[in-house]
């Protein structure tokens, strides 16, 4: 099976993070990049569906030159080799951008099943898997907890408000994951050294034979208007319980439309 | 410099510690129970084989790696570092170097995967440094087999589930050979766990030998040989002791930097008096400078070098360093710092042994000195 794992670098959300004044995108150069959570869960499948099914697993990733650090760790986890998407052209991409851009990449790449994660640190719009999946004209299941491949068939289990749905669609497909579907490995001394040498193939913009015009930030359909920095949080309130301290509590709760 | 493997190695093992230990270490460790579960999931990742070549299923790493791993797990707790400095440095190391073939396909598979722990024996409940004048243990050929008697002390990942195997050093004919005693052997058994001060969520026994008899092939390495043997081990061994002490002394240092941020005397966070914030860098200078003689020690025993002076320089200051602060951490944490959930508490107790095991303060000292050319 060809399974592509698509990976993101995000700013790591323990430091502060910022936009550019300029252009009013992500700062990535002020902070540190780590692979997307979500993604070390996407990574986990994906090499698990690979021992389960056989095949190879490829990396995906979109990304500023640094963006190697991101698919060198899913590398040390396990994957087998990866292409990396980097261009000055591609900088500002938002997510419509990114999936056309994505898509195209996968178009060259092949898959039988793109493995993601629902949605990434940073941004946190989520809807990339839905996007990835209407270009590429396969369909999408979203939001899995468990994937289960059965011959041509992809079968997961769709966390919902209410519990699950049980999802069945046909390969190819794209499947966004969430974080109740495993645990992620941590690589190993061996997996480390391994990456070194697994092959890593560097794609420009003019190489995914694209429309420029809908490539990176002249690409986006969304624009960053204005930005302000988040107020600091106001000093909370303190109910002392003199006998009505549940009176008090409610009374707060009520003032803030809570109950 | 660290090449890219090695930085990356550390900062995994950083992240699992921080993740898969920090969370639950306390509570085993107040408790004084062996974590399985850690140790099943640092087999996972392969800490257990990291100088192990990869033919007998380890990662094929050098020792260095090992030393990166004990400190990353040592800065978040000194139970699980032991766990796998004796795993791998004592129990798998031995017999990598010094068994047979046979010995070696036995064995190290199982030991480079954690999936079983090995365990060496040399100190006896009479005597530690006094070897080979003060050793009781005996082995005597009867046939085809060795019959052992005597008993061992302090020894650690002797007695846990997954014990597999321990290499007993015993007289043989006035010399000493080191013998393999597979578990379960009748007349080996292990004692119940010993309380001990800190290293409370490792496990240490006592060990005794009552007509217990192996086959003749368990001699590992050459009959005789066994007193050149864990010179060798315990000089290494030395290296990696630094290394989980330099673990210790910089995990003092990162629990003070947050504190002091956040505890406020006087009107201002406790990391604004200079009187802390010397305090502080002193500790930050310890653990540099002890990291820095334990590299050293690893660079010159990874090139081939003579390295027992290094060796014994790096597990001195580095064990002197966790000792120092773990006293200082203490200190700045004030009454906090005597309670056992927070982590300097735990420093605390688990440095005192860095001082003695695997040579103590004043054996580093005295081989030092003979390196000197001073001799009695």
């Amino acid at each position: 099976m060809n399974i592509v794992v698509c990976v993101k670098q995000v700013p790591d959300t323990a430091t502060e993070r910022k936009l550019r004044s300029d252009d009013k995108t992500l700062d990535r150069d002020a902070v540190d990049g780590v692979i997307n959570e979500l993604d070390e869960y996407a990574v986990e499948e994906a090499l698990r569906l690979k021992e389960a099914h056989g095949g190879e697993v490829t990396v995906l990733t979109m990304g500023p030159a640094k963006a190697a650090d991101t698919i060198r760790k899913a590398l040390a986890m396990g994957a087998d080799k990866a292409v990396h998407l980097v261009d000055d052209a591609l900088a500002g991409s938002d997510a419509l951008s990114t999936s056309y851009a994505l898509a195209q990449a996968l178009g060259r790449v092949g898959f039988d099943v793109v493995v993601l994660g629902s949605e990434s640190t940073d941004a946190r719009t989520g809807v990339l898997a839905a996007m990835l999946a209407e270009r590429l004209g396969v369909p999408q299941l979203s939001q899995a907890r468990k994937v289960e491949v059965n011959g041509s068939a992809v079968t997961i289990e769709r966390v919902t408000d209410y519990g699950y749905d049980r999802v069945e669609a046909s390969l190819p497909a794209v499947v966004s994951v969430v974080e109740k579907i495993n645990e992620p490995r941590y690589p190993s001394f061996k997996g480390i050294m391994a990456a070194k040498k697994k092959p890593v193939e560097t794609l420009g913009a003019a190489d995914l034979e694209a429309d420029a015009g809908q490539l990176g930030l002249a690409g986006a359909w969304s624009e960053v208007v204005d930005f302000a920095v988040a107020p600091p949080r106001a000093a909370g309130t303190v109910v002392k319980d003199e006998g009505d301290g549940g009176a008090k509590a409610a009374e707060f709760l009520a003032s803030k439309k809570f109950i | 410099m660290l090449s890219d493997e090695h930085l990356e190695l550390r900062k995994t093992v950083s992240a699992f510690a921080r993740e898969e230990v920090a969370p639950v270490i306390g509570d085993f460790y107040e408790r004084g129970e062996f974590p399985y579960e850690i140790v099943r999931k640092m087999g996972a990742m392969g800490l257990f084989g990291l100088p192990i070549p990869e033919e007998h299923g380890g990662m094929g790493g050098d020792y260095f790696a090992l030393c990166l791993a004990l400190e990353e797990l040592a800065r978040v707790d000194s139970s699980v570092a032991i766990t796998v400095e004796a795993a791998v440095s004592l129990g798998a190391m031995p017999i990598l170097r010094f068994g047979t073939a046979e010995q070696k396909a036995e064995w190290l598979p199982r030991l480079a995967s954690g999936e079983m722990l090995g365990a060496f024996g040399l100190t006896e409940p009479g005597g530690g440094t006094d070897v080979p004048g003060g050793m009781r243990t005996t082995a005597v050929l009867d046939g085809d087999e060795w019959v052992i008697n005597g008993s061992k002390a302090f020894i650690t990942n002797a007695g846990t589930d997954i014990t597999g195997v321990v290499s007993v050093a015993a007289l043989t004919d006035g010399l000493i050979s080191t013998i393999l005693v597979p578990t379960g052997t009748p007349g080996f058994s292990a004692s119940k766990k010993y309380s001990k001060v800190g290293w409370s969520a490792s496990d240490t026994r006592e060990l005794s030998f009552n007509d217990c008899r192996v086959p003749r092939a368990n001699l590992l390495g050459e009959f005789g040989r066994g007193y050149a043997q864990f010179l060798q081990t315990l000089d290494e061994g030395r290296v990696a002791i630094a290394a989980l002490s330099v673990g210790l002394a910089q995990g003092c240092v990162d629990e003070c930097v947050t504190y002091v941020r956040e505890r406020h005397a006087f009107g201002h966070p406790i990391g604004h008096y200079q009187a802390i914030q010397f305090k502080v860098s002193d500790m930050e200078a310890r653990a540099h400078t002890a990291r820095l003689a334990y590299y050293h020690a690893a660079e010159r025993m990874l090139a081939g070098l003579p390295f027992k002076k290094e060796a014994a320089i790096a597990k001195l200051v580095a064990s002197n360093a966790a000792m120092d602060n773990a006293r200082d951490g203490t200190q700045i944490f004030g009454g906090y710092g005597f309670m056992n959930e927070f982590p300097v508490g735990r420093f605390y107790r688990d440095a005192k042994i860095l001082e003695i095991g695997e040579g103590t303060s004043e054996v580093q000292r005295m081989l030092i000195a003979r390196e000197l050319g001073l001799t009695a």
